[in-house]
């Protein structure tokens, strides 16, 4: 097993794979510049690109990326930056400096990495910074400085981000060389394959929830099963009468792939988990990881999607989506059975739509309650309604009793209000760390009545409609 | 959109250009910052024989521990050591003041999560593995883990305590209004990104050499010592930088810096210490929640006639640091505001939590919004503008504080109105209510209040510190000084002070690690006092080094003292004129000393505590700010449009460090009025203990429009080249901001009187102080 760092090439032969990326650089590789501020991909401080021929470098929390998935590829991190004027003179790194934008400094190679991302593909603008870096956490600047070195960045001598040699000299190495104990499968039959030998294999694709178990629970899973290049499961394919999304396609993939087919969800992607989690994150994982407050499964809801399943054996079956989970983190999933891919018919798709998240943060938190609803509408009738909600039960829920109410009724202010009454009828929430069940409650109608409001009106009732203040 | 621009890059400081104090010069290590070569505790390389630290758990709030078998836990892989309180061979106690915070839970369990028994492995995860193979029990008792309960049943870690200023009840008797409020807020984490950490390593005399990320060395070095039964001197302890502290490594570094140093000397192999986050969350105390009553008297244009309080702290499970934060919290129920005559009486609660600790304010934040929300209150009941009632009750000069503190400087009423002016204030709340009244679902606020602060430290004996400095043959100059780096800049500041001192090119001073064998004795870097005191002990040092040199260059170049000058990276002496290098040189050959330690000791402040009375604070530091929100009626999410600051720093040291910390710490005290919300379930168990479910600021909760200026007048008191204290100050100034939620949500009942907002206004409760505005009366 090998791998490039900053443009080297390391043997990481008696590394183990499952171990975490940030463990191999701090320890093995000795590069101490990248840090551990919170072991579950929340604060940005371990970030580093991995960088691909022919593609802008992604960041990624190398404290979730396990050292497996990354064998073969080409990592930089923040030892690897260099301007005109030597090592860790890179331009990004120059604006931090002359920006005054690190303070204690631990969370400062995080910073200079997510940048560095942005100014490998050439991003620019407050919203471009903004997204960059919101997976990254400061406690000492209030961040100003360090947006400031993102305007700057590009006010110095140009220079690259990944070093000449740092692209890997042949195709990336994708499993061949991985120790036993972890396998990386580049078909499906041979995942499959391997699922029969090891029925009791840990499956993980980006791992940015999974992970966790290994960096908080302290679990050592064996054998390990990483799905993120099996080639089919990294597809992307429009059947005409559907999208066929593969289970292994990370967020930041479906965030092109729906720029022009639904803007809401591009939005909705925009403030879930962060641009590092969204690089490895997968549409998969957050089906089959079975949470009540993962953000697709609503969404996926509201257009009528199916999902794909295939097994060690290879057989294959498809449910709807809303009979996939069964229970609090419990899905139809047998063992040995997999996700491989969700079909999204395009009708659905082409209903008007609005995706509403509600959280305590506004970026890179977990949803409250997170709205979907797709409606046709025709004159002032409903048509085909989806309404589902996330964080609003045990598992991600159609409102069908309010979908009911709408369906074939016409969208007047009382049948709004009569929808957003049949809200309560259908769930009990719980009171948590997010939120109390009677906010829940609250939400689930006001979300929906705005929705509706929105889509009757076409107008836009949100806080940041409204006009600057004019004194 | 920012007028104060941070510097450009720093050209280098020359000839007639050497003096570097008031310049906005990066952070010394800012380059190591960006390139990731400052090395953190837990980036020191490892030896083969390394071990790692971990410690298990209680599994109640409170209770009796009645069975500890670890016997699955030394036959785990990777361990070598594994150890209880009875196998602590000095003191088991590391309170830093009172008793009462045992290194591991002897017999009696304080807490849920409370460390029980550490382990020493190989590696990290061995030894977190290691931990999970415990048979713990614990007996249960009843658990106290609410304040209020905790206030009704007068369960308190130390008695309360109460500030008189004349005859408060005669007063709200004679006032013509009375008000009656209460204010509960939540705590705060500290979540510095560097978690706690420490690495000890035997040394060959017995003793242990300590690397600890800690706000407070000489308290670390003192605890080892005694959980090790060893002299002081046995112990050094050493800091080169911290990953963020904010407080929460005052007292809170001493654990486990305290376990490494056993395992280290048990073992004789070098141990770390690193706090994963989960453990840091559970295991190390916060900012105190308080809940805080409030009676006001006052005119029917809101002129206070009298006041008075009662503050109730939430201290965790032990006394730790509580008085003196209960105590400043009393210190500043005031703000900046005559209240005439007052009683605040202060309570400090226990709960059966991890005792609550240092957190940049020190208490203060959670007296001053009190006052904060008290005016605003008194403003809807008068119906006049907050900020009138604000202006028409500051503290003039003469005027004296409830604890007894003369007024001898008073900017705010000059620095408040200049920020009324310069942000358009009276324009704005016109707007405002133009807008409010034109539509139901947005709504905006707006709020401009101040911030008084206090500066020194009230436990007396701290407000002393030293420094040492030694001058090289070739002109290099190494600086140390008691205070430690958190990021806060410090170092680059007393740099800047030795070299103005000397007369010489900042670049020649070069600060190194903190370390207890340089400079002993030393106070913690906290009460925003780092500057003002190390920066003197520096100056002193610097001057007692300079007698010898202006001696010797009076007698080499035979002119008077007076004559001897060091300037532009030169000395002058009579006509002749030398590099400083060449200067030096020549008085080491004279057999010149070019070492000397400094020392300071704050003046002028006397305060009784028994008796309630005098002078505690050598000065106060503060400013203002106006912030401008709008809220959803919808969902209860909001805005930050804009936020205007001035904030006095005196004659500024360093203004692009100190536009960081006032920056910096808005946002952090933003944080702790709008997101950050701390979550218990009724057993005593943290819920919100990682990143995931406890929400710090990001990029995007800064306000749209943000300008910040320096206020530009030099410090009464004699203070280092008459700078003011900078860091904790400004945390107080996102008062402003939830002051401007509480104005958006009372619009919404046509300001007839405030909702109840209790901080963090997270959208929930945002939304729900909507809905009792909406609804028309106070719930």
């Amino acid at each position: 097993m090998q791998l490039t760092v900053n443009g080297e090439t390391i043997d990481a032969t008696g590394s183990p794979p499952s171990q975490t990326l940030l463990r191999f650089l701090r320890t093995r590789a000795g590069l101490c510049g990248t840090k551990e501020g919170c072991a579950s991909g929340d604060c940005g401080a371990c970030t580093v690109l991995i960088a691909r021929p022919g593609e802008a470098p992604r960041s990624v929390n190398s404290c979730i990326t396990l050292l497996g998935s990354v064998a073969g590829e080409a990592v930089v991190t923040v030892e690897g930056l260099a301007g005109s004027e030597g090592p860790g003179r890179h331009p990004v790194q120059a604006a931090m400096v002359d920006c005054h934008g690190s303070q204690c400094g631990f969370c400062t190679p995080g910073f200079v990495m997510s940048l560095a991302g942005l100014y490998a593909g050439g991003g620019r603008g407050d919203e471009a910074i903004r997204e960059a870096i919101a997976g990254n956490l400061c406690r000492c600047t209030g961040y100003r400085p360090i947006l400031e070195a993102g305007r700057r960045m590009y006010d110095y001598a140009p220079a690259p981000v990944v070093p000449e040699s740092g692209a890997p000299a042949a195709d990336a190495n994708h499993g061949e060389a991985l120790p036993a104990g972890y396998y990386r499968p580049r078909k499906e039959a041979a995942l499959q394959a391997l699922l029969r030998e090891h029925p009791g294999a840990w499956l993980v694709a980006g791992g940015t929830d999974a992970v966790l178990e290994i960096t908080q629970q302290y679990a050592a899973p064996d054998p390990v099963v990483d799905i993120t290049a099996v080639a089919e499961l990294c597809a992307v394919e429009d059947r005409g009468d559907a999208l066929r999304i593969g289970a292994a396609v990370p967020y930041s993939a479906l965030e092109d792939c729906f720029a022009g087919l639904s803007p809401p969800l591009v939005a909705m992607l925009e403030r879930l988990g962060s641009r590092q989690i969204r690089n490895r994150g997968t549409l998969g994982g957050n089906l089959a990881n079975g949470s009540p407050i993962a953000d697709m499964p609503p969404v996926l809801l509201a257009w009528d999607a199916r999902v794909e399943i295939a097994g060690a054996d290879g057989r294959r079956r498809e449910v709807p989506v809303e009979s996939f989970h069964r229970a609090y983190r419990d899905t139809v999933l047998e063992a040995g059975e997999y996700v491989a891919a969700v079909q999204i018919p395009r009708g659905s798709l082409s209903r008007p739509h609005r995706i509403f998240k509600l959280s305590k943060r506004f970026e890179d938190d977990i949803s409250t309650v997170l709205l979907a609803l797709s409606l046709e509408l025709s004159g002032d009738r409903v048509g085909e309604v989806r309404v589902a909600y996330g964080g609003m039960a045990a598992t991600p829920l159609r409102a069908t009793i309010v979908e009911g109410v709408l369906t074939a009724a016409t969208l007047d202010d009382r049948t709004i209000e009569r929808a957003c009454s049949a809200v309560a009828e259908t769930f009990t929430p719980i009171d948590d760390v997010r939120a109390s069940a009677a906010y829940r409650r609250a939400m689930a109608a006001a979300l929906l009545r705005r929705a509706l409001r929105e889509l009757r009106d076409g107008i836009d009732l949100g806080i940041d409609a409204v006009e600057p203040l004019h004194a | 959109m920012r007028k104060l621009a941070p510097q450009a890059p720093q050209e280098p400081v020359g000839k007639g250009s050497a003096d570097p104090v008031g310049k906005g010069l990066p952070q010394d290590s800012a380059w190591r910052h960006v390139a990731g070569t400052a090395v953190y505790v837990d980036d020191m390389p490892t030896y083969p024989n390394q071990l790692h630290v971990a410690t298990g758990r209680a599994t109640v709030a409170r209770g009796r521990l009645t069975r500890l078998d670890l016997s699955r836990v030394r036959v785990a892989p990777g361990v070598v050591d594994v150890i209880s309180a009875a196998d602590i061979p000095g003191n088991g106690d590391i309170a830093p003041v009172f008793a009462g915070d045992p290194l591991l839970a002897d017999g009696e369990v304080l807490y849920l999560g409370q460390p029980v028994f550490a382990v020493a492995a190989t590696s990290f995860e061995a030894a977190q593995q290691a931990v999970a193979l415990a048979d713990i029990d614990c007996e249960p008792l009843e658990a106290i883990v609410d304040l209020s309960t905790a206030v009704e049943r007068e369960y308190y870690v130390l008695p309360p305590h109460e500030f008189c200023l004349r005859e408060p009840e005669a007063a709200l008797l004679a006032a013509p209004l009375t008000l009656d409020g209460e204010l509960r807020m939540a705590g705060q984490e500290h979540f510095y990104l560097e978690g706690q950490v420490a690495t000890a390593e035997p040394t060959e005399e017995g003793g242990v050499h300590v690397y600890s990320s800690s706000q407070h060395p000489s308290e670390v070095q003192k605890l080892v010592a005694g959980v090790l039964g060893l002299p002081i001197h046995a112990v050094q302890a050493e800091v080169r930088r911290m990953g963020g502290g904010f407080g929460g490594k005052e007292s809170q570094a001493a654990m486990p810096a305290c376990l490494a140093a056993l395992f280290a000397v048990r073992t004789r192999r070098p141990v770390r210490h690193r706090l994963p986050r989960r453990d840091d969350m559970v295991q190390t105390g916060k900012r105190h929640p308080f809940w805080n009553r409030y009676r006001a008297g006052f005119d029917d244009r809101g002129r206070l006639k009298g006041v008075s309080m009662v503050l109730a702290g939430d201290c965790g499970c032990s006394a730790d640091l509580s008085q003196g934060i209960v105590d400043r919290a009393m210190f500043h129920a005031d703000n900046a505001y005559n209240f005439q005559a007052a009683r605040i009486r202060g309570l400090y609660c226990r709960t059966d939590k991890v005792s609550n600790t240092a957190f940049r304010g020190f208490g203060g934040p959670q007296g001053l919004i009190t006052a904060e929300a008290m005016l605003d209150d008194i403003a809807r009941r008068v119906g006049r503008d907050p900020l009138d009632v604000r202006l028409d009750n500051l503290y003039a000069e003469g005027d004296v504080t409830p604890y007894g503190q003369p007024i001898e400087e008073s900017v705010l009423p000059d620095l408040m109105r200049q920020l009324a002016d310069s942000c358009a204030y009276r324009a704005r709340r016109e707007a405002v209510a133009r807008f409010n009244a034109s539509q139901d679902e947005v709504r905006r606020g707006l709020a401009l209040t101040p911030v008084k602060f206090g500066i020194s430290f009230t436990a007396k004996h701290l407000n002393q510190a030293g420094a040492l400095v030694h001058i090289y043959t070739d002109g290099s100059i190494h600086l140390n000084h008691g205070g430690t780096e958190m990021g806060q800049g410090l170092h680059t500041k007393v740099a800047q002070v030795v070299a103005r001192a000397l007369g010489v090119r900042y670049e020649r001073v070069l600060v190194s690690a903190t370390r207890t064998d340089k400079v002993p004795n030393t106070s913690p870097t906290a009460a925003s006092s780092g500057a003002d005191m190390n920066g003197m002990a520096a100056l002193d040092a610097c001057n007692r080094i300079k007698r010898g040199l202006v001696a010797f260059a009076a007698e080499h170049f035979g002119c008077d003292a007076g004559e001897v000058e060091f300037a532009d990276d030169r000395v002058h002496a009579g006509g002749e004129s030398l590099p400083f290098e060449d200067f030096i040189k020549q008085a080491y050959l004279a057999r010149v000393s070019l070492s000397a330690n400094g020392f300071y000791r704050t003046p002028a402040i006397d305060f009784d505590r028994e008796a309630a009375w005098g002078r505690p604070f050598y000065y106060f530091a503060g400013g203002a700010a106006c912030s401008q929100v709008r809220v959803s009626a919808l969902t209860g999410e909001y805005r930050l449009e804009r936020v205007d600051i001035l904030h006095d720093v005196g004659d500024s040291l360093n203004p692009a460090i100190d536009l960081g910390q006032i920056e910096g710490g808005f946002v952090q005290g933003l944080g702790w009025l709008t997101t950050e919300e701390l979550a218990w379930d009724d057993r005593g168990r943290l819920l919100s203990d990682s990143p995931a479910n406890y929400k710090i600021p990001t990029a995007f909760d800064l306000p749209a429009e943000l300008e910040v200026r320096l206020f530009d007048r030099a410090n009464h008191a004699e203070t280092i080249y008459r700078s003011k204290a900078v860091g904790e100050p400004p945390l107080m100034l996102a008062v402003s901001t939830w002051c401007a939620l509480r104005d958006a949500c009372a619009s919404f009942c046509d300001y007839r009187f405030n909702p109840r907002l209790d901080p963090p206004a997270t959208p929930e409760r945002v939304y729900w102080a909507i809905e009792e505005a909406r609804a028309g009366r106070p719930a």
